[in-house]
């Protein structure tokens, strides 16, 4: 019996708008799963009292949290500047040669390597040869590496959207190509560049793998940027299979989801007002 | 003279971004350098063949064979992908063909939020939930099984998105050219969105291939650890990326490198799935 056209589309939408429905249901239970069980833990008091370490699975987070603040500021300290320059050349002086291609060769790579081979990496590198031992140092350097090829596509994006007239219109008031791009080009792309910004903090709150293998576990509040740490992702790591303080655990993801709602939340945000400001001028 | 120094800065402009965009290739170059420096020892003792397909990995007797994990790896992935594929293609049709505007923000803004979530949070939920679920099943939860299961959610926004993208970068020319002949939206969507955006989907399987390999912490969170070839799903397994992450802070010598070679066969294994992804985007 051959279905008629009319029916055929009428299951075959049906299918696909449960798959649509079915991805929204997961992530409401995800999320509301780790919020239930989380949020009786969660309160000022969890937030900064220390973790007592050990095998205690004792204590709130203000460690793992100063951790995180660390991590990340060096984070995109290092990774911006790299990552904003590249994506500067990507979008306004690279041309269309060998030389590019294998730069673009080499971001999409970078983007595919797995979180734990930056962590061998960092660990080879960073920790042993270059002695900076389990540091925040050697994880922020790690991680840096990990965020660039996130950050260079997301600027490039955003610098690629400015319109070729605002260069033409620097360009046309004898302003030099860098005067152009620094005083015209950036400025409008800015909300994109910000965007590449805070999409990299988003990945620096919640990788682990690279970490785990290059700063440690020490509970204890870091001091300087050669202290051991663990930032909350890793926090949440040792609660869950280390001492199995699995209630902790949650709390601390309500923490982490609290974060990357957050900061899709100014994302949105950003992306809607950089539309706008591409399409009113 | 302020007409000189202009000059000067754009050239020097010019040429530090030219620098840093080289920063890239530097860190592929290094990472390859470094992990492979550390790990050919344990190629050169152990033997490649010995190493690749050995099934016995005892670091206390020296005896190094990563076919378990090898095994592991490729068990949850397919695992994963199986399941992901036809999820993420039929999202991604929902996304570029059916939905009314609302739903699609409402599910666009679920797959960036799942993104998002911390790869340790999949993996406390998979412990807490999934691994108890198991159980009931057989075994003691700590599973291939509950690895797919996680792995699946994970991977999915890499399918959904990119796959979305290829259905989208479609001509418009190609639907109304199918709609013209009277053909219905599913048979449009079925005969002539899909196979043109076919390498850009294959794109994203490849792709999400990668993502479910090098995964990580998720991974060791409810994988159960044991090196074992697993022979049924609910047994336990240990992947690769697992392999290095449970041992590496308390490895020396040998057993130290053997990790590293570990990390070469990862790295060698993604570079092929990322090249080959590279290729058929290319092709898109």
């Amino acid at each position: 019996m051959k279905l008629s056209a009319k029916l055929t589309q009428r299951i075959a939408f049906s299918i696909i708008w449960l798959a649509g429905i079915f991805t929204v249901l997961i992530l409401a239970l995800i999320i509301g799963y780790v919020l239930s069980k989380g949020i009786s833990q969660f309160n000022w008091e969890f937030l900064v009292t220390a973790p007592q370490g050990g095998l205690s699975g004792e204590g709130g987070i203000s460690t793992a949290i100063v951790g995180t603040i660390y991590i990340v500021a060096l984070t995109i300290a290092i990774a911006t500047p790299l990552g904003l320059g590249a994506a500067i050349y990507m979008s306004e002086y690279a041309t269309d040669n060998w030389l590019t291609r294998l730069i673009r060769y080499g971001v999409e790579t970078l983007a595919g390597v797995p979180s734990i081979i930056f962590g061998l990496f960092g660990f080879a590198l960073f920790v042993t040869i270059m002695h900076f031992n389990f540091s925040i140092l050697s994880g922020a350097l790690t991680l840096a590496c990990l965020v660039l090829p996130t950050f260079i596509r997301t600027a490039e994006e955003a610098i690629k959207a400015v319109p070729n007239s605002y260069r033409e219109a620097g360009l046309a008031l004898a302003a030099t190509k860098w005067q152009t791009v620094y005083r015209v080009v950036l400025p409008a792309a800015l909300p994109g560049i910000i965007t590449a910004v805070i999409l990299c903090v988003g990945r620096a709150v919640g990788e682990t793998a690279c970490l785990y293998v290059t700063m440690g576990s020490s509970a204890a509040m870091p001091t300087s940027l050669f202290s051991s740490g663990r930032t909350l992702a890793l926090h949440l790591y040792y609660l869950a299979m280390e001492t199995r303080a699995l209630d902790k655990a949650m709390a601390t993801g309500v923490m982490l989801i609290i974060i990357i709602l957050v900061i899709n939340g100014i994302t949105n945000w950003l992306a809607q007002s950089f539309r706008v400001r591409m399409a009113g001028k | 003279m302020p007409k000189i120094s202009r000059q000067l800065i754009d050239t020097l402009s010019r040429r530090g971004v030219f620098l840093t965009a080289l920063a890239a290739i530097l860190i592929v170059f290094l990472i390859g350098l470094f992990v492979i420096q550390q790990g050919l020892p344990a190629f050169r003792a152990i033997g490649v063949f010995k190493f690749l397909f050995g099934t016995v990995w005892r670091p206390g007797i020296d005896e190094f064979g990563i076919l378990p994990m090898i095994v592991g790896s490729i068990y949850v992935t397919i695992g994963a992908l199986l399941l992901s594929a036809p999820l993420g293609i039929a999202c991604a049709i929902f996304l570029a063909e059916v939905a009314p505007n609302r739903a699609r923000g409402v599910v666009r803004n679920a797959v960036e939020l799942l993104v998002g979530i911390p790869s340790v949070v999949y993996g406390l939920v998979g412990m807490v939930v999934i691994v108890p679920l198991i159980r009931e099943i057989g075994g003691n939860g700590y599973s291939v099984l509950a690895g797919v299961i996680v792995l699946t959610i994970m991977i999915l926004p890499t399918i959904v998105s990119i796959s979305e993208d290829s259905l989208r970068a479609v001509p418009v020319s190609y639907r109304e050219g199918a709609l013209a002949l009277g053909a219905s939206h599913w048979q449009t969507i079925w005969h002539v969105m899909l196979p043109a955006a076919r390498s850009g989907i294959m794109a994203a399987v490849i792709l999400a291939m990668g993502r479910a390999i090098g995964e990580t912490m998720a991974m060791i969170m409810v994988i159960g650890n044991s090196i074992l070839i697993p022979t049924s799903p609910l047994d336990p397994a240990r992947t690769l990326t697992g392999n290095i992450a449970v041992e590496i802070m308390y490895a020396s010598g040998l057993h130290e490198s053997a990790l590293f070679a570990t990390g070469i066969v990862l790295f060698v294994l993604i570079m092929g799935l990322n090249s080959l992804a590279f290729v058929a985007r290319r092709h898109a």
